[in-house]
C-alpha cells in the first residue's frame, strides 16, 4: 500500500524535513534543525508537530457510555462535556488492542483519538464489539491534527484565539473553538510532558494554520518538530507507546497503566483475564544507562547472571544528556536503585532502575 | 555538502586520509547529515585489528545506531577518545573529527576519489 500524505506534506518538504514512512504516512522525522534542538525547543519554548496521521473515531447514541465502559478499561460514567480521559483497550486475554483518549463532546456523543498504526484495526475491533444503540464512525480522513507543545504554547495560541476559548484544565477540550478564524477542537493535551495543545481542524485549513502558528510563534522560539523529537520527548516523560511498552500480549498492569484499569467496574473486555492473571509478575521500569552505550528497544536486560527482562524503548535523552530506556523486568528487580545490565549488541552495559518519569515539568 | 579533494571515500560513507604509513579514518559529511545529531561513539582500542570492509565501531544518533566500517585492514594506533565527550564534533566538522588512526595496513576496500564519491552520493540521495 502506498504511503499517504498528510495535508501538511508540502510544508514539511518545503521546510527541508527528512521524510520517512511512519504508520503508512509520509512524515518528517526531523527538520534541518535536528532532533536535539527540536526537542529542547519543546522543553524550553515551543514546538509544532503534524500529527494528522492519528485516527479519530466517533461513538454516538443512547448507549454510548455503557458501550465505552464495556469496551475500555477506564470508567467513563462520570464526565463533564469537553473532558478527556485516557484508557487502554483490552482484548479478552487482557492484552492491549490499543491505548487511546476519549473525549466527551456532550451527552451520548464521544470523540476518540487512536494511534495511527492501529486505526484500521481499532475501528474494526470497536465496530465488532458494539452493543445497544451506538453508532461508530471513522472520521480520520476529515481531520488534521497539529500539536503545539511547550511552555510558550498558550502565549502563542492566545495570539490567534480568544482567551475564553482556550481550555484551562489539562485533559479538557473546547469542541466549538476557532483558531485564526478556522473552526477547531482545542484540546489541552499532548505527548511531550509539557503544557500544550492539540488542535483538530479540517484538512483544507491545516496548511494555513500551520503557517500562521509558525509566524506568530517565531518570537517565542516556536519551530516545527518531527517524529524523532516526538519520540524522545514522550520517552523522557515516560509516556508509553503502543507496540513498545504494551501490545496485544502485554497487559496494562504490566505496562504500569494499572490506574487506568477500573477493576471495580461490573464488566469490561479483558476483566476476567486480568482477574485471573492477578498481580503482574513483570513491570515496566525506567533505566538510566550508567555504562557506555545507548540502550535501544528489544535488548535483553540482565541481573544476577541471567536475563530478567527486555527493553521496550531507549534513546539518548536530549534534556538529561544521558541514555535512558524503559524495560519490562521481573517484579523482583523493579525497585529504584537496582543495578542491571543491558545487552547492547553483544556488549553488557551497566544500567540502574530509576523512578519514572525521567523528566517532569516544574 | 563538502567533499575534500585530499581524502578517499568508501561506499559505506567513511573517509580515509593517508599520512605516511598510517591513515586516519572518519565518517563523511553525507554520513553525519543522514545520521543526524550524534550522541555516542564506540571505538576500538589501540592495538585492536580492524578488517577492510568490516565494522570496527559504531556511532549513534538520537534515533539510531550505525556501524562504521574499516576501509583498510590494519592495527589501531590511536583512537580519538575526545569524541566520547564531544560526539557532536562529527556533525560540526566531520573531516577533522577522525575516529581512529590505523597502521600496518595490508588490504583496502575499493576507494573513491572526491569526485566519484560526490557522484555516488548524488545517485544514492
Amino acid at each position: 500500500m502506498e504511503a499517504k500524505k498528510t495535508p501538511l506534506y508540502e510544508k514539511h518538504v518545503q521546510a527541508g524535513g527528512k521524510i520517512v514512512e511512519f504508520a503508512g504516512y509520509l512524515l518528517p522525522v526531523q527538520y534541518p534543525t535536528g532532533v536535539i534542538k527540536e526537542h529542547m525547543a519543546v522543553r524550553t519554548a515551543c514546538g509544532l508537530f503534524d500529527v494528522s496521521h492519528m485516527g479519530e473515531i466517533t461513538v454516538k447514541g443512547k448507549d454510548a457510555v455503557r458501550f465505552l465502559n464495556h469496551l475500555l478499561t477506564n470508567d467513563y460514567t462520570v464526565m463533564e462535556d469537553g473532558q478527556a480521559r485516557y484508557s487502554p483497550m483490552c482484548n479478552p486475554e487482557g492484552g492491549v488492542v490499543d491505548d487511546l483518549i476519549v473525549y466527551k463532546v456532550q451527552e451520548d456523543d464521544y470523540f476518540i483519538v487512536v494511534n495511527a498504526a492501529n486505526k484500521d484495526k481499532d475501528f474494526a475491533w470497536i465496530k465488532a464489539q458494539v452493543q445497544g444503540n451506538v453508532e461508530v464512525q471513522d472520521i480520520s480522513e476529515t481531520i488534521a491534527q497539529l500539536a503545539l507543545q511547550g511552555p510558550k504554547a498558550e502565549t502563542i495560541l492566545k495570539k490567534l484565539t480568544a482567551e475564553d476559548q482556550i481550555p484551562t484544565g489539562y485533559y479538557t477540550a473546547n469542541f466549538q473553538g476557532t483558531v485564526a478564524g478556522f473552526p477547531a477542537i482545542i484540546s489541552r493535551t499532548g505527548y511531550t510532558g509539557e503544557d500544550g495543545f492539540e488542535l483538530y481542524v479540517s484538512p483544507e485549513h491545516a496548511p494555513a494554520l500551520w503557517d500562521l502558528l509558525l509566524e506568530n510563534g517565531a518570537e517565542e522560539g516556536l519551530i516545527p518538530c518531527g517524529l524523532g523529537a516526538r519520540d524522545t520527548l514522550r520517552l523522557e516523560a515516560a509516556m508509553p507507546l503502543y507496540g513498545h511498552e504494551m501490545n496485544d500480549e502485554i497487559t496494562p498492569r504490566t505496562a504500569g497503566l494499572g490506574s487506568f484499569v477500573k477493576m471495580k467496574k461490573e464488566e469490561f473486555i479483558g476483566k476476567e483475564a486480568l482477574e485471573r492473571l492477578g498481580k503482574p509478575t513483570e513491570r515496566r521500569v525506567g533505566l538510566k544507562v550508567t555504562g557506555k552505550g545507548i540502550a535501544r528497544e528489544h535488548q535483553d536486560v540482565y541481573a544476577d547472571g541471567r536475563k530478567i527482562g527486555v527493553t521496550t524503548s531507549g534513546t539518548h535523552s536530549p534534556y538529561l544528556k544521558y541514555p535512558i530506556a524503559m524495560a519490562i523486568v521481573e517484579d523482583a528487580y523493579r525497585a529504584v536503585g537496582t543495578q542491571v545490565e543491558v545487552d547492547v549488541r553483544g556488549r553488557r552495559v551497566a544500567a540502574e532502575v530509576v523512578k519514572l518519569p525521567f523528566y517532569k515539568k516544574d | 555538502m563538502n567533499f575534500p579533494k585530499d581524502l578517499q571515500y568508501t561506499r559505506t560513507h567513511e573517509w580515509i586520509r593517508y599520512e605516511g604509513e598510517s591513515a586516519y579514518i572518519g565518517i563523511t559529511d553525507y554520513a553525519q547529515d543522514q545520521l543526524g545529531d550524534l550522541v555516542f561513539v564506540n571505538l576500538p582500542e589501540v592495538g585492536d585489528e580492524v578488517m577492510a570492509g568490516e565494522p570496527f565501531g559504531d556511532v549513534e544518533s538520537v534515533k539510531a545506531v550505525s556501524d562504521i566500517n574499516a576501509p583498510v585492514t590494519g592495527v589501531v594506533e590511536e583512537a580519538n577518545e575526545a569524541l566520547a565527550d564531544t560526539p557532536e564534533a562529527m556533525n560540526e566538522d566531520p573531516y577533522e573529527a577522525w575516529l581512529i588512526k590505523v597502521g600496518e595496513i595490508s588490504a583496502t576496500v575499493d576507494l573513491m576519489d572526491a569526485e566519484a564519491y560526490e557522484a555516488f552520493v548524488a545517485e544514492e540521495g
